[in-house]
């Protein structure tokens, strides 16, 4: 369980398991007006961060990458390329930090584990039948556990969107529930949970605010916005909704939750604009790869290509960094 | 001008964590404004000699000298005006209607051709954040020529019933310096697509961006005489009002001013376009999209430093979640920036005026004399220029001066309610009818309030939003007739 | 109030002739004379000062007392248009419309009383007084037709930028005080009256001061038409003693200084104290000239209403 550094002690509230409770409590939180979300978000995105801003907002992002690859086509050399990338993305430059983690389909998260084993690169898995959760619980129980069990620490379940739109609360809420189980480890701490709400299924704001209580109350450690497998995946306003999903929780409950966008930022621009959010909405307690994360490909050589801009004054071009 | 280094930059304490990182200074350059030492008026197409007593308008966040400009004299207004009258008579009411309405695209298209100078000099003068001048002064005095421009040859679907109007000659407009070009463009705009000829008179504090569109109406080669600028104060104004060669008064100002004006026309026949004073009523049902709300609440009373007519100074919050709107409304403000007014990362700016902040700190200490709670975040201010943190008085009624008072600058007062009735009795129970807000999630609940404000512009979950179609101006003591839309044109036009 | 108004005369009744002129045939029924007295609050009063002004035709002869309202008259009218106004203002614009409509039949079925008074105030044969009279009841017909127009014709959607719904919608002003035109107690009187009521505001009435009678048998009309008490309220009296009061009250939002003559430019003076709307007269007005929505745009605020759209 992350830290509980919000300003409340109480402990967090286990709503009463049925539909009706949890609709309850959903159905309590304030509603989102679509027009004022997108006005505060164009209003974020005018935020100049340059020069020696930029540089410490550039560093903080890299930290905050979760390196994804989650191809069909996906093979050991190219997990370890990834691994080595991320402990060490800019190999000409040793200043750069390493990433959070890197983020892989179960069946690789051997070979992963071992490429970063005493790294302070963690592991995460998208487990749970990714990416749709279109499996039996059991199954995706199964599929957690042999992550957690190959060494993965962190897991990225997705909800049961259909289960959600149609109300069944309850059902999400148990999946929640089980898959945390599953990330017990025997041999050391528990996998940390993040909860795919992939929000480009759910119809508006409400929901996404909805399905992040849903979510946080069941016991996730971070919640997340996208498989990147379903467009619209993480837009700014999405994760406006979630960071002002985990402030209100870490105020009600005192247990302080991660945020994660993931699919569609691509450049620096759009990730100092989610670090903008960050620090404007639930607050400078959340700028740190504990509780905020990137999930993202691309977005990596784009960081290092502004930041050797910073550094040297040119730009490189992307041939100088590696394509994975 | 030199470019010289940002005078203030301040950071709001709450940002000592990592937060404090993300932002450094992000000033926007003063190279690209190239001011004159002095300024004549302009009168009939060209800049007259600066005058022998002159006014000197400063930047209200260091109180640094920008430039002089001159007082006009009654020999300067007789000459302004009969330039108008000379080019409303031989020139403008001649020039076919399409003609007219490509003047105004001209100048609509120069004004965003010149739009970051803009933006600098009007934050320069007025002291407002250059997001703001950059995001909403410019683009929209842009947008109001070029929405009037297309008007200027479909006079005859103005008004219903009137196939023909007929313009009414010279205008004499005299605006604010909250919102100094946006003002202009509001004024100018409509009154040229009807026909008339203006003479207009920026406020004393804030003369140079309309001395700058001086030069964008020659850029555009507008005849001359069709827009005369004369600078002063209310003296030159008042006069300016009286003069007996002008057919229309269009004032943006104080309720104060605006029935001194009232007078002055009480048996002529110049007709009167006034936009006044506000204390407008931002009411939040308990239903509320709470962060929305709130961010409604700080656009409604921070925006400009609260130098808005239509502000939301009085807060209406519904009782039973008053507690949870303050705590996140003053979270949110805590993170409001405060400072520079060119630092594009500036939430905050100048109080406009030295006069203007003593009024605030005035009403401010009225307010704590009358027992009201003062609050203001943590908040650094520059030492030199005229600066007032972001205020929220608590504990007030519909008694206290605060309540009722137009304070005209970024101090809100918090009252609560708690059915819909007391909100809207609340709401109206003021001599002024300028702006509401409403605040819910239930849809029958906006037009039920909508219905029972008065007051002239009502936004629903949203607020201070602007648009060149849509009409604005007050009921009651905020003044008469309206500028924007349709309704803009028909304070220019006879039936 | 217990004063009540006298019922409606039948058609046949003919004014009364100045009393005392020549002594009645001992069979003879004396006629019941009308008292003229103020129109408040649905209620007809004699004034609060307990005085009374003579009225003549306009060859001089009396034809009755009239109610002379003091300046406690003019506010207490007031107050009773600013409770009217609320209701009213929120009646639906066709029932505001039907309302007008009865207007119109309740003056027909006292033409005749209307034509007498007409022929007494102006000096006119009964031709153009039956001319007069119709086109006061048809004016009510026009104003009828208008209510539920209005909006449509003066508001409207406005497309702002944005994710925004932005409607702008005429809505009345509130308390109209209007000076009746002095030469025309019947037609200007009805012109002036219907256009500020068929928009939804109440009215505080000054009547013609030289000939207020008809002003009053229309106050008798209006109250027999399901007109609200305190929509309309009729004071007769002089304009010099009451039209300062109004044009200075705070409560009341416009002012329409037809019947104003030579106090017009002090009145608009006064009104500016509070920013009252004020219609300045006209020189030469026609009151048969078809009015369009001249007397009733002066008489309306716009309320442009924002919303945003969103799912």
């Amino acid at each position: 369980m992350p830290d509980t550094t919000g300003p409340a002690t109480r402990a967090p509230s286990a709503p009463a398991h049925s539909n009706a409770a949890l609709r309850a409590l959903l159905d309590s939180l304030p509603g989102v007006d679509e027009a004022g979300v997108h006005a505060r978000v164009a209003d974020l995105a005018t935020r100049s961060v340059k020069t020696t801003a930029k540089a410490r907002a550039i560093d903080l992002a890299i930290s905050m990458v979760d390196l994804t690859t989650l191809e069909g086509a996906d093979t050991p050399g190219k997990v370890r390329a990834l691994c080595t990338k991320a402990l060490l993305p800019d190999p000409t430059d040793r200043t750069v930090p390493p990433v959070a983690a890197v983020c892989v389909y179960p069946d690789l998260v051997r070979v992963a584990v071992r490429a970063l084993e005493s790294t302070p690169v963690g592991v995460a898995s998208v487990a749970s039948a990714f990416p749709a959760g279109r499996a039996p619980l059991e199954v995706r129980l199964l599929d957690t556990r042999y992550a957690v069990a190959d060494g993965a620490t962190e897991i990225d379940m997705v909800i049961d969107r259909g289960a959600f739109l149609a109300g069944d609360y309850r059902k999400v809420y148990d999946e929640i529930v089980a898959v945390k189980e599953a990330c017990d480890r025997s041999d050391g701490p528990p996998a940390h949970l993040k909860v795919i709400l992939e929000t480009g299924e759910l119809a508006g704001y409400d929901a996404v605010r909805r399905a992040s209580w849903l979510a946080m109350h069941a016991g996730a450690d971070f919640i997340k916005t996208s498989t990147g497998k379903v467009s619209p995946a993480a837009t700014p306003a999405v994760t406006l909704v979630m960071l002002q999903a985990v402030r209100d929780f870490r105020a009600e409950t005192g247990r302080q939750v991660g945020v994660k966008p993931a699919g569609g930022i691509r450049t620096t621009k759009d990730a100092i604009r989610n670090l903008v959010m960050v620090n404007e909405t639930a607050g400078p307690d959340w700028l740190d790869p504990h509780w905020f994360r990137i999930g993202a490909s691309s977005l990596l050589n784009d960081l290092l290509m502004q930041r050797a801009k910073l550094t040297t004054g040119t730009y490189p071009g992307p041939d100088y960094y590696s394509a994975d | 001008m030199s470019d010289r280094p940002t005078p203030h930059t301040v950071s709001t304490p709450q940002e000592s964590g990592p937060g404090a990182l993300l932002y450094a200074p992000a000033p926007e350059s003063r190279a690209v404004v190239s001011l004159r030492a002095a300024y004549g008026h302009f009168i009939d197409g060209e800049f007259t000699e600066p005058g022998e007593k002159t006014l000197v308008s400063v930047n209200p966040a260091d109180e640094e000298k920008l430039a002089e400009v001159s007082v006009a004299t009654e020999a300067d207004l007789d000459r302004a005006v009969a330039a108008a009258r000379r080019a409303y008579d031989g020139v403008w009411s001649r020039t076919s209607p399409s003609e007219r309405g490509k003047y105004l695209y001209r100048i609509s298209r120069i004004i965003q051709d010149r739009a970051r100078e803009l933006a600098v000099l009007e934050s320069l003068d007025n002291g407002k954040p250059i997001k703001e001048t950059r995001d909403v002064d410019i683009p929209l005095a842009a947008a109001h020529f070029f929405y009037y421009a297309g008007w200027a040859d479909k006079l005859p679907f103005v008004s219903p019933g009137v196939p023909a109007p007929r313009p009414l000659g010279v205008a004499a407009q005299v605006i604010p310096w909250n919102f100094p070009l946006l003002m202009l463009a509001w004024k100018i705009a409509p009154a040229l697509a009807a026909g008339n000829t203006v003479v207009l008179k920026p406020a004393e504090t804030t003369p140079l961006t309309a001395l700058a569109f001086a030069e964008i109406c020659q850029e555009a080669e507008l005849p001359p005489g069709v827009v005369n600028i004369v600078t002063g104060a209310g003296a030159t104004g008042r006069a300016l009002v009286a003069h007996p060669g002008v057919d229309k008064v269009a004032f943006t100002g104080s309720t104060e001013v605006g029935r001194e004006i009232a007078r002055t026309l009480a048996g002529t026949p110049k007709r009167a376009t006034l936009e006044l004073g506000g204390k407008g009523a931002n009411i939040v049902y308990s239903d509320a999209a709470i962060d929305q709300a709130v961010e409604g609440i700080v656009t409604g009373i921070f925006f400009n430093q609260g130098h808005v007519c239509c502000a939301g100074s009085r807060l209406l919050v519904q009782e039973s979640v008053a507690e949870e709107v303050m705590h996140r409304l003053k979270e949110r403000v805590a993170r409001l920036r405060l400072g520079d007014p060119l630092d594009k990362n500036t939430d905050i700016g100048a109080i406009n005026s030295a006069a203007q902040l003593a009024r605030i700190q005035d009403l401010a200490e009225a307010g704590r004399d009358e027992g009201g709670e003062q609050w203001s975040p943590p908040c650094e201010l520059p030492s030199r220029g005229y600066w007032f943190a972001p205020t929220v008085f608590t504990g007030i009624t519909q008694a206290h001066r605060i309540a009722r008072e137009e304070i005209f600058g970024p101090v809100l007062s918090v009252l609560t309610f708690r059915t819909p009735e007391e909100a809207v009795e609340k709401a109206n129970n003021t001599p002024y009818g300028l702006s509401a807000g409403i605040w819910t999630e239930k849809a029958g609940r906006i037009p039920w309030t909508a219905n029972r404000l008065r007051a002239g512009v009502i936004w629903s979950n949203t607020f201070n939003k602007f648009d060149p179609t849509s009409p604005f101006g007050g009921y009651r003591e905020s003044g008469y007739g309206r500028e924007g839309g349709r309704h803009g044109l028909e304070a220019y036009l006879n039936g | 109030m217990a004063d009540t108004a006298t019922a409606p005369e039948p058609a046949s009744t003919a004014p009364a002739p100045a009393p005392a002129t020549a002594p009645a045939p001992v069979s003879r029924r004396l006629p019941v004379h009308k008292t003229y007295k103020l129109y408040l609050g649905g209620a007809f009063p004699r004034s609060e000062s307990g005085r009374s002004i003579p009225v003549t035709s306009s060859d001089g002869a009396h034809l009755a007392n009239a109610a002379l309202a003091s300046r406690k008259d003019a506010r207490d009218a007031v107050v009773a248009a600013r409770s009217a106004f609320g209701p009213w203002a929120a009646r639906s614009a066709q029932l505001r419309g039907q309302i007008l409509y009865r207007i119109a039949e309740m003056m027909e079925g006292r033409r005749a009383h209307f034509v007498q008074e007409t022929v007494d105030a102006q000096g006119i044969d009964e031709a153009p007084a039956q001319d007069l009279v119709s086109a006061a009841i048809d004016r009510w017909v026009y104003y009828a037709g208008w209510t539920d127009k209005i909006a449509q014709v003066l508001g409207g959607g406005n497309p702002v930028s944005g994710p925004y719904e932005n409607n702008s919608s005429p809505e009345p002003t509130g308390v109209v005080a209007v000076l009746a035109p002095q030469d025309s107690p019947l037609l200007g009187l009805v012109s002036v009256l219907a256009p500020v009521i068929a928009a939804g505001n109440t009215a505080v009435v000054v009547a013609s001061e030289r000939a207020p009678l008809p002003a009053v048998t229309l106050a008798e009309a209006l109250a027999t038409s399901d007109l609200p008490g305190g929509v309309v309220n009729i004071l007769t009296g002089r304009t010099a003693e009451l039209a300062p009061t109004l044009a200075a009250h705070a409560d009341v939002n416009a002012l329409d200084l037809a019947g104003a003559g030579d106090l017009a430019t002090q009145l608009e003076t006064a009104a500016a104290a509070t920013l009252t709307r004020v219609l300045r007269p006209e020189p030469f007005p026609d009151w048969h000239a078809l009015p369009g929505l001249a007397r009733i745009t002066p008489f309306l605020e716009t309320k442009t209403v924002w919303q945003t759209v969103g799912r």
